[in-house]
């Protein structure tokens, strides 16, 4: 515990500082008015006070240059907090490539995350420090928020729908994970920690947690004792169905005109409700399974569908030491979406 | 409240002009004013459901067409005529009770209200074929829930529902919650404007109309012509999607 | 007609409104709007004791980290209900049906409102509204908190969603047809020489107030009927499980809940113009931005309601051009905020208790609005969201500034309404006590907020303890300082010193009247032929600082 009072949070992301450097601005700039306003009052009402009781001062209407001197500079400083606002936020809620791929799920009133190498955790998030993390998520009933205050970052997690986050953590250390929307009866007690450590510990942490299966092979389990190969052929090569090896990242061609990206969304929701976006040349016979996937079973076939590769093979989950284009100021392959 | 004799500014003027105003003049307007200004925050009222409405039409065209062309465009077509009509009767009516012409004001009071509860009965008869057809949305009619009878490729029968291509049969029912929600909002205020009209057929027997006080008449117009207008919007978005010529 | 020195004061009558007529029935089926803002003032009382009751429990509940006070599903009744009855029930009918009803007619020189009997019938629908919301408190409550968001509230919710959100929508015809009465008064019932630009800015205020209940109101009945559809007959317009959206449901309440923040404020800022430019003896420096910046914050306050949704999956680009909007909507304010400052200058101040509201409303409305713009800001806000130091930021505006408006007033016109000055030592020691209570109660909040604390939490981490101990120490010196002008203002019916016709010594419509007023307000049709805060007489309007006498009173 600290034995001053603080003003902010620990610092543990790369964003924290720059929220902080805005905030202090913030700050400085209200501090700055309120004192302005406070003495220009305080010195008004001693010095303009009334000295007898039936004195009249001179009437005043107005002056046009005071009024555009006060309404353009603040307008002027008000745009400036927007434009730095904005580009932070920008920062922060644009997830980058390659980061590291953790899936969440909350529910009433617990957090629950896997890592895309398989380990689970209950309302505990273990990361490596100076790693890129991008969080999946979604919540299988009400509308919950991950809040991690020293990251000063939080996203709402909405059913129906996946929502993302992304950290990179800069100090190991443990830091309060919140529920940040009312969820019911036990939303002040729905918190956690992100813990953060160094990659070896981290490493090690993963090996001592193996033994459940990553969500990918268990969402190829899933794939098999639902049927789904039976239209979608047993590589996801294709079928009656349309081919989903591969199809992760691209853009599909829509029967009503329009086209999609396929994300984590568009193929959750293609299992849940198929009829919503059918892809030209294939007609509206997909069943829907909404009521008979959960929430972590759809994040296992999610997985699942987005390693599949043409030609039979996986895309591994990159978990342990960075590879080669996870290098700090390396520049990633691909366009920036 | 103090009695005239110490109000030194008090007019007697026309019998129903009110204490707090100055003259007939004044209280004309404001009551016009304020009746706009109701139709006003009735049209966002209304404006909520086009929200919805556009919303859901356009992630579903298709259901939406299907449940469309279930309507019947015959019966709608003549209640938007019966009400553009009746909006036409109570325009004279206010004409006649301005210019001071009693009986043909009484008249065209009566036609209006008269085609009024036509259109309320064609709704009733059009309601009781959604009843009929197991339309009706939701378990809102105990025993009768949504379950409509789909059509196959070829059958032609009119009570059965025909879907369009690419659309289910729950987002048809989402067209009947908003068809039931919008039409029947609309009803309702059909319902209190014919109710507003009794209150003017009475009065104007009574004459209590005339020349120089005919507000409420006026007042009473503006709002039967927002509902008539309200219809002619609700009637080619609901009863007129996707009917191409030659195609049913 | 002169300025102070020179109109006649009319001897004040044996009868005024509040004599007039005796009798349970001649108060209920009244159509005198000075005896409905009173039935207004006696129900909104009711309700903000009630909703001053639930903020009392959560404060205690917070002394401590644990969760020991209440059970978490009461304590989320309680902040819930808070919610709903300061809003809905105390701060939105506040200053506009009591002050606004009282002193519309008066300020424009006319005999009542345009429609009377409407007016009766707004106090009706808002009593039905609060019996219907009362009965849904007492059997059970609501859990959802006062934002009622889907699918919670639609699917998850074991308490009496459906109830109170009848209780509400009843209440909101209310709004609805207050609004409708002010813009039609303003209009057309202004007294000969009352051109619109020489109305005091209480009317402009009220003016763009009623513009947005009529406007923004509709638009929540229409999401609580389909809240209610939802839960009672899962339609799925929310539930994503049949196709519909949770976040539609954000959408459409906030773009009512946002507007509804300025019907919170508006009228308040025009209670301030008056107090300011009335306890200086001098015009609004800049009456026409002051008055045009009103009709701009209604006008722009309906274009920022996303601001509540940054982090709720809205789009990055909406977002921004929420960001910019909400960043925009706050100039007008600035503007005001300069203008009363400037006002003061050269001015002559008087320390009474309604200035002393006016200038702690400056003060604290500068704080709370500037933390607004933190909140526009996206980056900020993606950390402050759903923390504490949003509820600091909406508490510094709406106690701290619209409070503090309507508690001025009320000190401001009590002379008028009930003929009886309240005793002016305690008036100005509540108005401290008040300031400083409510200072202790709000700022921890916001550091509070910015280190992390969530709200609507009854149980938090032991760090953050310190600051909730000082915030609920605060808490109990504003209870305390509240109840203050409760007991004297009834104290002063009976005991208080008759107030006469003008007992401020100033221009305004409203003072030319005795003091109460008869029922018809006006004996003759006054004819305004002066400005709005027009202290000294037009042609020495040059002259600085002459002393004037006051001309001798009429026997």
């Amino acid at each position: 515990m600290q034995s001053w009072i603080p003003l902010v949070p620990e610092s543990a992301s790369t964003f924290s500082w720059k929220v902080d450097a805005l905030y202090f601005y913030l700050s400085g700039v209200t501090l700055f008015f309120t004192l302005l306003i406070s003495a220009v009052l305080i010195f008004f009402v001693i010095r303009y006070r009334r000295r007898t009781p039936y004195e009249i001062p001179r009437p005043v209407s107005g002056s046009h240059k005071l009024e555009t001197l006060w309404t353009v500079i603040p307008f002027v400083i008000a745009m400036t907090m927007f434009g730095w606002g904005a580009s932070v936020y920008f920062d922060q809620y644009k997830p980058p490539e390659n980061a590291m791929e953790v899936y969440v799920v909350g529910k009433q009133w617990m957090w629950k995350l896997q890592h895309a190498t398989g380990q689970r955790e209950i309302n505990e998030l273990h990361v490596p420090v100076g790693r890129k993390i991008k969080l999946i998520m979604t919540t299988e009933d009400v509308i919950h928020d991950f809040f991690v205050p020293a990251f000063r970052t939080k996203a709402d997690v909405i059913p129906g729908r996946y929502t993302t986050l992304w950290f990179e953590a800069t100090k190991t250390g443990r830091y309060h994970l919140f529920c940040a929307e009312y969820c019911g009866m036990n939303h002040s007690g729905m918190t956690g920690s992100v813990i953060v450590m160094e990659q070896r510990e981290f490493d090690n942490w993963l090996s001592g947690n193996v033994g459940t299966a990553t969500p990918a092979t268990a969402g190829q389990q899933l794939y098999q004792t639902l049927g789904c190969a039976s239209c979608h052929g047993a590589n996801g090569e294709g079928g009656r169905g349309p081919t989903l090896a591969g199809i992760y990242g691209n853009v599909q061609q829509l029967q009503n005109g329009q086209t999609v990206r396929v994300d984590e969304g568009y193929v959750r929701e293609s299992i849940t409700n198929p009829q919503a976006k059918l892809v030209v040349g294939f007609g509206p016979i997909m069943p829907t399974f909404q009521g008979q996937v959960s929430e972590d079973q759809l994040v296992q076939l999610v997985a699942y569908i987005k390693s599949l590769q043409p030609g039979g093979e996986t895309r591994p989950a990159t978990a342990a030491s960075p590879s080669p284009t996870a290098r700090p100021g390396a520049s990633p392959t691909r366009n920036i979406r | 409240m103090t009695t005239h004799a110490t109000t030194a500014n008090h007019v007697h003027g026309h019998p129903a002009l009110q204490h707090h105003f100055e003259n007939m003049e004044q209280q004309r307007e404001a009551g016009t004013l304020g009746m706009w200004i109701f139709l006003v925050t009735e049209i966002m009222f209304f404006g909520g459901m086009f929200l919805a409405y556009t919303l859901y039409r356009g992630l579903y065209p298709a259901a939406f067409a299907s449940g469309s062309n279930h309507l019947n465009i015959t019966l709608g077509a003549v209640n938007t005529g019966v009400l553009i009509l009746s909006s036409f009767t109570m325009a004279m009516a206010v004409y006649f009770t301005q210019v001071g012409k009693h009986r043909p004001q009484v008249f065209c009071l009566i036609a209006t209200l008269i085609l009024g509860l036509a259109f309320l009965g064609i709704k009733a008869v059009e309601y009781y074929d959604k009843y009929e057809d197991h339309l009706i949305p939701g378990k809102l009619i105990p025993g009768n829930p949504f379950d409509p009878e789909v059509a196959h490729h070829g059958d032609t029968d009119p009570h059965k529902l025909h879907l369009l291509e690419n659309a289910t049969v729950e987002k048809v029912e989402m067209f009947y919650w908003i068809y039931f929600a919008m039409t029947g909002m609309h009803a309702f205020h059909m319902i209190i404007g014919a109710g507003l009209l009794m209150y003017l057929i009475i009065f104007s027997l009574r004459r209590r109309f005339d020349p120089e006080y005919h507000s409420p008449v006026e007042v009473i117009g503006l709002y039967w012509h927002f509902v008539d207008i309200v219809w002619i919007f609700l009637f080619p978005l609901l009863y007129l999607l996707g009917r191409h010529v030659g195609h049913g | 007609m002169k300025p102070i020195e020179s109109f006649e004061v009319p001897l004040p009558p044996k009868v005024n409104y509040i004599n007039a007529q005796y009798g349970l029935k001649s108060w209920l089926l009244t159509k005198d709007h000075k005896r409905i803002a009173l039935l207004y003032l006696a129900s909104i009382t009711f309700f903000f004791f009630i909703g001053g009751i639930y903020a009392l429990m959560i404060r205690l509940e917070l002394l401590t980290p644990q969760g020991d006070f209440l059970q978490s599903t009461t304590y989320n009744k309680v902040f819930t209900q808070h919610g709903i009855i300061m809003i809905f029930f105390f701060l939105i009918p506040s200053i506009p049906a009591t002050l606004g009803n009282f002193l519309i007619p008066m300020m424009i020189g006319a005999k009542d409102l345009a429609f009377p009997r409407i007016n009766l019938l707004s106090w009706y629908i808002y009593l039905l509204g609060g019996v219907i919301t009362i009965y849904a408190l007492l059997a059970g409550g609501v859990d959802t908190g006062w934002t009622f968001y889907t699918p919670f509230s639609t699917t998850f919710s074991n308490s009496y969603v459906v109830a109170t959100g009848l209780g509400i929508f009843v209440n909101g015809f209310s709004s609805i047809l207050t609004g409708l009465n002010f813009i039609v008064t303003i209009h057309t019932m202004r007294a000969p020489g009352m051109t619109w630009f020489r109305l005091p800015l209480f009317i402009w205020s009220h003016y763009a107030t009623s513009m947005i209940m009529i406007l923004g109101t509709p638009v929540i009945a229409i999401t609580i009927l389909l809240l209610a559809f939802e839960r009672v007959a899962r339609v799925g317009i929310f539930d994503p499980a049949l196709g519909g959206d949770p976040v539609l449901f954000q959408h459409l309440f906030w773009f009512y809940s946002h507007p509804a923040v300025y019907i919170m404020i508006l009228p308040s800022m025009g209670v301030i113009s008056e107090l300011i430019a009335n306890f200086s003896r001098k015009n609004i420096f800049g009456y026409s931005f002051v008055a045009f910046s009103s009709i701009a914050i209604a006008v722009f306050s309906f274009l920022v309601w996303g601001h509540h949704l940054f982090v709720s999956s809205q789009s990055v680009y909406a977002g921004m051009i929420f960001s910019l909007l909400s960043f925009a909507v706050a100039i007008p304010s600035a503007i005001k905020v300069f203008n009363w400052t400037a006002t003061l200058y050269k001015s002559s101040i008087s320390y009474d208790t309604p200035m002393l509201y006016a200038l702690g409303f400056i003060g604290l409305f500068t704080v709370g609005g500037m933390t607004g713009l933190f909140l526009a800001s996206l980056a900020v806000d993606v950390h402050l969201s759903d923390t504490y130091f949003i509820v600091a930021h909406f508490h510094y505006i709406m106690v701290g500034g619209a409070l503090m408006g309507y508690l001025g007033g009320l000190h401001y016109w009590w002379p008028k309404i009930s003929g009886r000055m309240y005793p002016e030592g305690w008036g100005r020691f509540s108005a401290l006590v008040i300031f400083v209570g409510f200072n202790l109660t709000f700022l921890p909040q916001f550091v509070a907020g910015y280190l992390g604390m969530p709200r609507r939490y009854h149980a938090y981490p032991p760090e953050f303890q310190v600051f909730n101990v000082l915030s609920s120490a605060g808490a109990s010196i504003l209870g305390f300082g509240m109840l203050m002008p409760a007991l004297y203002f009834v104290w002063s019916m009976r005991y208080g010193r008759h107030a006469d016709a003008n007992p401020w010594h100033l221009p305004g419509l409203e003072w030319r009247t005795p003091s109460p007023p008869p029922t018809e307000n006006f004996y003759t049709t006054p004819i305004v032929t002066w400005d709005a805060y027009e202290f000294a007489p037009r042609e020495e309007i040059e002259v600085v600082g002459r002393f004037r006498h006051e001309a001798a009173e009429p026997t």
